[in-house]
């Protein structure tokens, strides 16, 4: 689904990323972890095609396409979706509004008719019970004064009706008590099927008790230094970033 | 510049759509302004006396007066010489009884505009006024209206049909000595548009007049007079282009509303006169006084105003709160692109007791484009338990265009409530990034987020209209050729 090979990003002529290397195919679930600084966010920002990002180096091949050549549009409607750690306000812009436009540019591109309002209703009423929301929420503005739990469930409402092929998590579980987090677990749970891809990026285990991922990378210093299964997750828990790091510097040094 | 930045300068570097003109033979005055060139205007109207000896009065009261420059906008010195005060598509002449009569020239100028103008095309429950140059060519569904006693009309055909309502109005909200422009108007205008709604009458359809200028090098100078009787009800709608030209054009109306106790006046404008090229060459100059009277007590208007065109906007339509509980309002959107300047507001005087007034503003700077918010809101002694709620927002687009805020506020009783709020935001590069991720192109983005913003102000129109003005709005900051 998802191959990156020897990426190089720099921020402001700052190197961030140093040559990452990572693959997932449809119907896993990889999570990626790291400590602050480490690269993550870098990462997923590159991936989405956020203007700053300077890719100087590496390839990203997303199913058939060179994902680096794509507007971040393009992507989106290729069936890439980040669920945003600091999803941003748009006063004055519904739920029900955005949604709509961002699913019939999805759907044109997949050479299907638009959906009208009322459609698009039925769709969402369904996709919300499912969620447990009230419907109300469709009527507020995007983001405009939610607290980070609803800021959160708007991610994984626009995840559910978008219906992506590979999705990008970031941070999904930082500010949650412990009922949103049990909520936004279970959605993910929900959206995993043999076509789909989920990368789940985060530097806590705790939501990876409640979504167990088939692989685990551990990033540091703009690299994927380890990988491993849901172990290494637990192993990085009790033992904290410290000795992966002592490890990648040992192994320099020989 | 990043790629952001120079999207939205590519979003917002589009080009005017309605700038064609059209060759129709016109009848023109002479260039200039005289006492002659009046009486030739009058004389060509076939007005009774009292018409000219109002212009006369004016005119010679204007002679006295030095125009205005207190306004946050610049531009060279308009030479009153050297502008054609009455233009008139030849053919007219003798004036149109039926659509059949009018110029298919102009008729397709006007379908071009998308005006629906043709009989079939009325179904959609507009009735048009349209004012092309100086004279008003098609007043339609004219006979249906006069069933309920509706006066809807050019303002030529009201001076000679209803001279005494004219009389007993014209000028009440808007003296010929009131300001520069006011009394330029006063002396030149040469149609518009009047109405009339008599005691207890709900207008059915929404009334609309269509303003545009073509002819080069002239003025336009119509003058719109509503009033709503005793508990009547109308809403009005008024639109305006003019086609590309270098050379800047004044258009100086006057609209006055009067309403009287427990009536009700909606007066939306969408204003899309030519701004300009992007270097700011050519465009018009908009200086209008709008002004509306709540005579009676209860009484109520509401002004709402999309202005996306003009290379000068001077404007501040206000609202007299003179009757007890009367209320006035105030929504406009204002979007300033290029180097366009708009220096638009309100002015909100409370005199009746209970009197309630909402002044909502968003102003939407792209380009070079500057502007100015200007609001007065003035509570007399006698307006006891006066309320005033103004919001004025503004919304930047790139780095280049300002935001202005003037908020003027004399309170002369201790039992008033005045507030206001004022916000500035600049569209951000996160936001549109937020709607590429979810498939959206960035020239859909700022439409959206511009309409998000202006959202208040759009409730306020009347539905078609809310589309058109959102449409509007997305075409002002678009690239797109249209």
């Amino acid at each position: 689904m998802l191959s990156v090979k020897n990426l190089h990003v720099t921020i402001d002529g700052k190197e961030i990323l140093s040559g990452l290397d990572f693959d997932i195919k449809a119907g896993q679930v990889h999570a990626i972890m790291g400590p602050n600084g480490s690269g993550k966010s870098t990462l997923v920002q590159a991936l989405a095609g956020r203007e700053g990002y300077v890719v100087t180096d590496g390839s990203v091949r997303y199913l058939k396409h060179d994902l680096l050549k794509m507007t971040p549009e393009q992507r989106s409607r290729e069936g890439l979706f980040l669920a945003f750690q600091y999803p941003v306000e748009i006063p004055g812009v519904s739920i029900a509004f955005f949604l709509r436009t961002a699913l019939n540019a999805i759907r044109k591109q997949q050479g299907l008719p638009e959906l009208d309002a009322i459609d698009f209703l039925g769709l969402v009423r369904a996709r919300m019970r499912q969620l447990d929301m009230d419907e109300s929420f469709l009527s507020r503005a995007v983001n405009e004064g939610f607290s980070g739990g609803e800021k959160k469930r708007n991610e994984i409402l626009q995840m559910l009706i978008l219906e992506p092929k590979l999705i990008i998590l970031d941070e999904p579980d930082s500010g949650l008590d412990i009922d949103a987090l049990r909520f936004v677990a279970d959605s993910i749970n929900k959206m995993r099927n043999p076509q789909r891809a989920i990368v789940l990026v985060t530097h806590y285990q705790r939501l990876l008790d409640y979504v167990v991922p088939d692989v685990v990378h551990v990033l540091s210093q703009g690299r994927i230094v380890k990988s491993g299964d849901a172990e290494l997750a637990r192993q990085l828990e009790k033992n904290g970033y410290g000795w992966i790091e002592a490890e990648v510097a040992a192994r320099q040094v020989a | 510049m990043s790629t952001a930045a120079r999207q939205l300068e590519e979003l917002i570097g589009r080009e005017y759509r309605h700038g064609f003109y059209t060759t129709v033979e016109t009848d023109r005055v002479p260039r200039g302004l005289s006492a002659e060139t009046i009486r030739m205007i009058s004389d060509k109207k076939n007005e009774p006396e009292f018409m000219l000896e109002w212009r006369l009065k004016a005119y010679h009261h204007w002679l006295t007066m030095t125009e205005p420059h207190w306004a946050n906008v610049h531009y060279p010195l308009i030479d009153y010489q050297d502008i054609y005060y009455y233009s008139a598509p030849k053919s007219e002449k003798s004036g149109p009884r039926s659509l059949a009569e009018i110029d298919p020239e102009l008729l397709r100028t006007y379908e071009k505009l998308g005006i629906p103008l043709k009989e079939q095309e009325i179904l959609a429950g507009v009735a048009v006024d349209a004012v092309f140059d100086s004279v008003s060519v098609a007043t339609t569904f004219k006979e249906k209206l006069a069933e309920l006693g509706i006066i809807f009309c050019p303002f030529s055909e009201a001076v000679s049909q209803h001279p005494d309502l004219v009389k007993q109005y014209l000028g009440t909200v808007v003296p010929y000595t009131d300001n520069f422009f006011a009394s330029l108007n006063a002396a030149v205008f040469s149609d518009g548009t009047f109405c009339y709604i008599p005691p207890g009458v709900r207008c059915p359809m929404e009334l609309s007049t269509y303003f545009r200028i073509n002819a080069k090098n002239t003025g336009q100078f119509e003058r719109t007079l509503i009033i709503a009787d005793e508990d009547a009800y109308v809403s009005y709608l008024e639109g305006c282009t003019a086609p590309m030209r270098d050379e800047n054009q004044l258009h100086a109306a006057v609209v006055e509303l009067i309403a009287l106790k427990g009536a009700r006046i909606k007066y939306a404008t969408v204003q899309n006169w030519y701004p300009g090229d992007k270097e700011g060459k050519g465009g018009i100059y908009n200086f209008v006084t709008k002004r509306g009277d709540c005579r009676g007590d209860r009484s109520h208007i509401s002004w709402t105003q999309v202005e996306t065109g003009s290379a000068i906007t001077w404007k501040y339509p206000s609202v007299i709160l003179r009757g007890d509980d009367s209320r006035g309002e105030f929504y406009s959107v204002a979007l300033t692109n290029h180097f366009q300047q708009a220096d638009t507001g309100t002015k909100m005087i409370h005199i009746g007791r209970n009197t309630k007034s909402t002044v909502l503003s968003k102003g939407i700077s792209a380009g070079h484009g500057q502007n100015s918010y200007r609001g007065l809101i003035k509570v007399l002694p006698s307006a006891e338990n006066a309320r005033n709620y103004t919001q004025c927002d503004s919304l930047l687009l790139g780095n280049q265009c300002g935001a202005h805020t003037f908020p003027y506020i004399e309170v002369k009783n201790p039992t008033a409530k005045v507030e206001h709020e004022a916000s500035t935001s600049r569209i951000g590069e996160d936001q549109l990034f937020y709607c590429s991720q979810r498939a959206i192109a960035p020239e859909d983005a700022v439409s959206m987020i511009v309409s998000g913003f202006c959202k208040a102000v759009f409730q306020e129109l009347p539905m078609e209209f809310a589309v058109e003005a959102q449409k509007l709005l997305g075409v002002s900051l678009e690239g797109g050729t249209g």
